[in-house]
């Protein structure tokens, strides 16, 4: 059906075009030869073309557009008549006498725009007569585009002040009246439309209306172009025409697209000016027009012209054009009691964008419409609407664009509020927002206060709210929101230690609440953090003042302490040992050795009893030797006993090679070059004996169990740890220890049950490298190594 | 051939003229084959002078028992074919009876010659106004001539007729079908001159029918005969639309028509007992199905002089 009536219509659509072309073939043969009688004729029979109602608007204009181009002619055709002796006055007569209306009109019109230039006539009388005469035509397609030309012929003939057609005194009224009635009647025309024809062609009515609407639009356009509207006129005639206009007609389309047209033909001064009168029609609009957008796009264009000059500032103050449209929201939210949750979030939010725009030094404003916000949501629970949510998060990325500074939105104390009613996953794309905002822009927060009100916004991100569906989350996302926590602790930062330590303090309150899940990235930031603050500290005399309320490093370690304790309920153990001997050591440098100790019994206990991978045993066994063998602070007895207990883990690692190598680690534990009280050569050579009684061990259990006795990298590892010692000044690492290695591992090095192993020869090769080296060097060096034989 | 038919044409050749012939305004008249020609204009009262022209052909006599000018007024009623009225009738004797030889002129004149009607050139009415030359002969037909000329009336600058109407009320009417339509119109005025503008609206107060247009036509209705005898017939002179597409209630539509395009006649008012011309504005609504609407009023027509 659709399709016929489409292929019908480019039917007619062509049928039109050639009747219209041939009369104006006809038209131009008479324009040519000067006869008025024929040309009147065909023009008229051209005309008649657009006397059809076959086509939708769209074709309809094709056909228009035509008709118009050949007016053109016409025209010119009249001047030159005029000029030629024939009076205007008769002219306009003539075209008169046509029997059908439609051509009858646009020949009117076509006359009059000649009659206006030629001055014979005051063009206001003309253009009355003409805007009156078209009366006729009430078919609303018809009479539309009837009117177009009638605008289109006049736009440039009004009676406008400066304008060469100016009148008298009320020249502009007349002018403005002219605009006003051609912009009502085809407002009616096009609202009728939409009552005209059957029901079911709703839709395509509609759709045929909206490519209507420039051309009543054009009018407001044109009125705004008159140089003799001035604001005074604008206020008392213009608007207030319009808008009764707008109003009275009681349609939907009409409406929203004329309120949009005021808003974006006329000047922003204007609307400030007039924001009673414009803002007072909004509630009277139809209940189905979207209010919102409208207020919306006003408050926009006047943000803008808010920012494109500080000057114009003191104007929206004088015009309160805040307390104006924070009442004039909230009277259409009143007077539409089922706009949906999205509408009143848009139009706070424009609201808002406004507030910061005009007055960004008003915070209390701000917070004023956020606070209405609240107001409006409250009682509807968390929004479910996914639209509601992006504005609420629009709503909410407003002040934090504006200001480029989360501190300032943290003083909105109805921001948080309004967070709360978005939903779970919103609420965490909301805080992730924030949270980019103050890594891109640096912010530092420097109150523990701040802390607290922050963390209050992301709280989304801190703990799992009530009723989450946890397993529903994705792992990478949560890793993601984790990590850009992670980040913002480390940016929480104040250059007082007791502020500082007061802002640790808030954040540790509030990352305990986060679970297990949270905690392994919350916590080392953390730690780091207090860390840092650790090592401000001892830049400093320790406790200047002796005063017990002082931040002490010995505090913030009772706090690590109980920090990192927390991790054994995730459990992290591998984490929490890190950390623990990451503060052992900072323990180490305040000179604090039962703190220290602690953190070291801590990490030995969770060595202990939880970490039972033998992989990550290794690796924690070496993060404890490493960091053991850099701390100073222990007595002997200390540092005996953890020395101790070091090896003795060593000893009992599950495989040997990592056992022997555990071992020759140790030997450092005993060994330390910057303290002579702690070099213990005895004790270093009985580790690296101990560690290649191992590799043989080893060696051995590889030939039992794979009839090869493997590799002897162990050998060549251990051979490098004597030669460091030896070179060291170890007394008890001798020449001869270090020879009997040697050939040990010839001697391995070309058996027959040894594995070929490349790493191995080209291990030991660059070891003998370096003796020889050390030998030519001379010197004592070189006198040390020279009885080694190679 | 030429010798054969020669014999039966007339002997001679009659031409009449009118002494101020070239200066006179001349109209078209439509002639009863369709054909238009172009005659003088005469108003009432006003000397009819000229001359009439007599030459025979190739010397031949022409025996006559007389020649005469007659100045007819006639009405013609179609239906009734043939039977001519004539309401006025003047002769001059122009010659006694006697031989014609050669060429004779012959001045005459009607002085102030009362004409009472205006030509009129109607559906089934003629009224003609024609000076006829008779050439009176024994035995054979008589030699017969007309000139047809046109008489019209202006009602402004000529001292006897009626002045333009004193009193000229607007039309203003309300009509309507109960709860379908409702109408008001208006012309400005009831008597209109024949280059007049017709001013008017027409005011929607109520529309429940889907109107396509409406059109306002004027009508020339001809009654001619009286009691049972009387004969009508109406033509529609002008269709003239005046809207396009359905209005709303509370719509005013203006009306403007010009009369000058269209052959229009004054109203004639029951002219020497034989017939009368009317006219009619009709307002005509035109709905979606082709229904029409319509309100007819009467109106009259005078004529206005010309370059008084």
């Amino acid at each position: 059906m659709m399709l016929d009536g489409t292929e019908d219509e480019e039917k007619f659509l062509a049928a039109g075009i050639a009747g219209l072309q041939q009369n104006a073939f006809y038209m131009h043969r008479a324009l040519d030869s000067n006869n008025l009688r024929d040309a009147l004729k065909y023009s008229a029979q051209m005309l008649s073309e657009l006397r059809t109602s076959k086509l939708s608007p769209h074709k309809y204009y094709e056909l228009y557009m035509r008709a118009f181009d050949q007016l053109r002619r016409l025209e010119i055709f009249f001047q030159e008549e005029t000029r030629r002796g024939c009076s205007i006055i008769d002219l306009y007569e003539l075209v008169q006498h046509a029997g059908n209306i439609l051509p009858r009109l646009y020949l009117l019109c076509t006359v009059g725009s000649v009659y206006i230039k030629s001055k014979e006539a005051p063009a206001k009388d003309v253009l009355k007569d003409l805007v009156e005469m078209c009366r006729g035509i009430q078919n609303p397609v018809r009479g539309l585009f009837l009117r177009s030309y009638l605008s289109q012929i006049s736009r440039d003939k009004l009676p406008d002040i400066g304008s060469e057609y100016e009148g008298d005194s009320d020249t502009v009224t007349d002018a403005v009246e002219f605009v006003l009635q051609n912009f009502t009647e085809m407002n009616k025309l096009w609202v009728r439309m939409q009552h005209q024809g059957p029901a079911r062609d709703k839709e395509r009515r509609e759709k045929e209306r909206s490519e209507l609407r420039d051309l009543v639009g054009k009018n407001l356009h044109v009125l705004s172009q008159i140089e003799g509207v001035d604001l005074e006129m604008y206020k008392d005639i213009v608007l207030p025409r319009v808008l009764e206009q707008v109003v009275n007609c009681k349609d939907e389309i009409a409406q929203f697209y004329l309120m949009d047209c005021i808003i974006q033909v006329f000047p922003d001064v204007y609307h400030l000016q007039t924001l009673d009168i414009l803002l007072g029609a909004c509630p009277q609009l139809q209940p189905s027009v979207d209010v919102k957008i409208v207020l919306s796009q006003l408050m926009e264009r006047l943000s803008n012209y808010a920012a494109s000059s500080a000057e114009v500032l003191p104007e929206f103050l004088q015009v309160e054009a805040f307390s104006k449209f924070s009442s004039a929201i909230s009277k259409v939210i009143e007077a539409q009691p089922d706009m949906p949750t999205v509408g009143v979030v848009t139009l706070y939010s424009s609201l808002l964008t406004f507030t910061l725009h005009v007055h960004s030094d008003r915070l209390d404003y701000a917070d004023q419409v956020l606070g209405a916000c609240v107001k409006k949501l409250s009682g509807k629970g968390k929004i479910e609407d996914s639209r509601a949510t992006k504005q609420i998060v629009a709503l909410l990325s407003a002040p934090l664009e504006k200001y480029n500074d989360i501190v300032t939105a943290l003083k909105l104390s109805n921001y948080p509020r309004v967070m709360e009613y978005l939903d779970i996953p919103t609420n965490k794309v909301m805080a992730g927002v924030i949270i980019q905002s103050m890594m891109k822009n640096r912010t530092r927060i420097s109150t523990s206060d701040k802390v607290e009100a922050l963390f209050e916004l992301i709280k989304g991100l801190l703990k799992d709210s009530d009723g989450t569906p946890t397993d529903e989350l994705d792992e990478d996302d949560f890793q993601e929101e984790q990590n850009s926590v992670a980040r913002l602790i480390q940016m929480l930062y104040n250059e007082e230690p007791e502020d500082m330590f007061k802002i640790i303090d808030t954040v540790r309150k509030h990352i305990l609440t986060g679970g297990p899940k949270r905690l392994p990235f919350t916590v080392p930031p953390l730690v780091f953090s207090s860390l840092k603050l650790v090592r401000q500290l001892q830049g400093q005399d320790e406790n200047p003042f002796g005063d017990d309320t002082a931040t002490t490093p010995k505090k913030i370690f009772q706090l690590l302490n109980q920090t990192i304790e927390t991790l054994s309920a995730v459990p992290a153990p591998e984490l929490a040992l890190r950390l623990y001997l990451l503060c052992a050591e900072a323990a180490n440098d305040s000179d604090l050795e039962p703190v220290a100790y602690e953190f070291f019994t801590q990490a030995y206990i969770l060595y202990e009893e939880e970490i039972s991978d033998s992989r990550s045993q290794i690796t924690a066994l070496h993060l404890i030797i490493g960091t053991l063998q850099r701390m100073h602070v222990f007595g002997v007895e200390n540092r005996d006993t953890l020395t101790h207990k070091a090896t003795g883990y060593s000893a009992k690692l599950l495989k040997k090679p990592d056992q022997c190598r555990a071992v020759y680690a140790c030997s450092h534990l005993f060994w330390v070059d910057d303290h002579d009280d702690l070099k213990d050569g005895e004790r270093v050579l009985l580790c690296l004996k101990r560690a290649l009684r191992i590799a043989n061990a080893a060696q051995q259990m590889s030939n039992a169990a794979r009839g090869s006795t493997g590799s002897v990298m162990l050998f060549i590892e251990i051979l490098n740890k004597y030669l460091y010692f030896f070179e060291k000044g170890n007394p008890q690492v001798n020449v001869a220890a270090i020879q009997g290695l040697i050939e040990l591992i010839m001697t391995e090095m070309q058996s027959d049950t040894t594995t070929a192993d490349p790493a191995a020869d080209a291990f030991l090769a660059s070891t003998l490298r370096y003796i020889q080296f050390q030998k030519q060097k001379g010197g004592v060096v070189g006198e040390k190594y020279e009885p080694i034989k190679v | 051939m030429n010798f054969l038919a020669g014999a039966f044409k007339p002997p001679c050749k009659i031409s009449i003229s009118l002494a101020d012939g070239g200066a006179r305004k001349k109209v078209p008249l439509k002639k009863e084959n369709g054909q238009s020609v172009m005659v003088p204009l005469f108003h009432s009262q006003e000397n009819i002078v000229g001359e009439v022209i007599i030459e025979p052909l190739y010397g031949k006599k022409v025996e006559h028992n007389g020649v005469k000018i007659e100045l007819l007024g006639q009405i013609e009623l179609y239906f009734d074919r043939g039977n001519f009225y004539d309401f006025t009738s003047l002769v001059r004797e122009l010659d006694v009876p006697g031989d014609l030889y050669e060429r004779k002129t012959y001045p005459f004149e009607f002085s102030t010659v009362e004409m009472p009607y205006e030509s009129y050139n109607g559906v089934n009415i003629r009224l003609r106004y024609v000076l006829k030359v008779t050439i009176s002969r024994n035995f054979v037909p008589n030699i017969v001539e007309y000139l047809d000329f046109v008489i019209i009336y202006s009602v402004v600058g000529v001292r006897n007729y009626s002045p333009p109407p004193a009193i000229n009320n607007s039309i203003k009417m309300e009509v309507g079908i109960e709860d379908c339509l409702h109408i008001e119109f208006e012309y400005s005025k009831s008597k209109y001159h024949l280059k007049d503008v017709i001013i008017g609206k027409i005011y929607f107060l109520l529309v429940r029918i889907k109107i396509k247009n409406m059109e306002l036509e004027i009508r020339r209705r001809e009654s001619t005969g009286s009691g049972t005898n009387t004969y009508v017939e109406t033509e529609t002179l002008a269709k003239f639309e005046l809207m396009d597409g359905a209005p709303v209630r509370g719509e005013s539509i203006p009306i403007r028509l010009f009369l000058s395009p269209y052959e229009l006649t004054p109203t004639y008012r029951n002219i020497n007992n034989k017939f009368s011309v009317k006219y009619f504005l009709n307002l005509v609504l035109v709905d979606d199905e082709d229904r029409r609407y319509f309100k007819q009023q009467e109106f009259q027509l005078y004529r206005l002089l010309e370059n008084p």
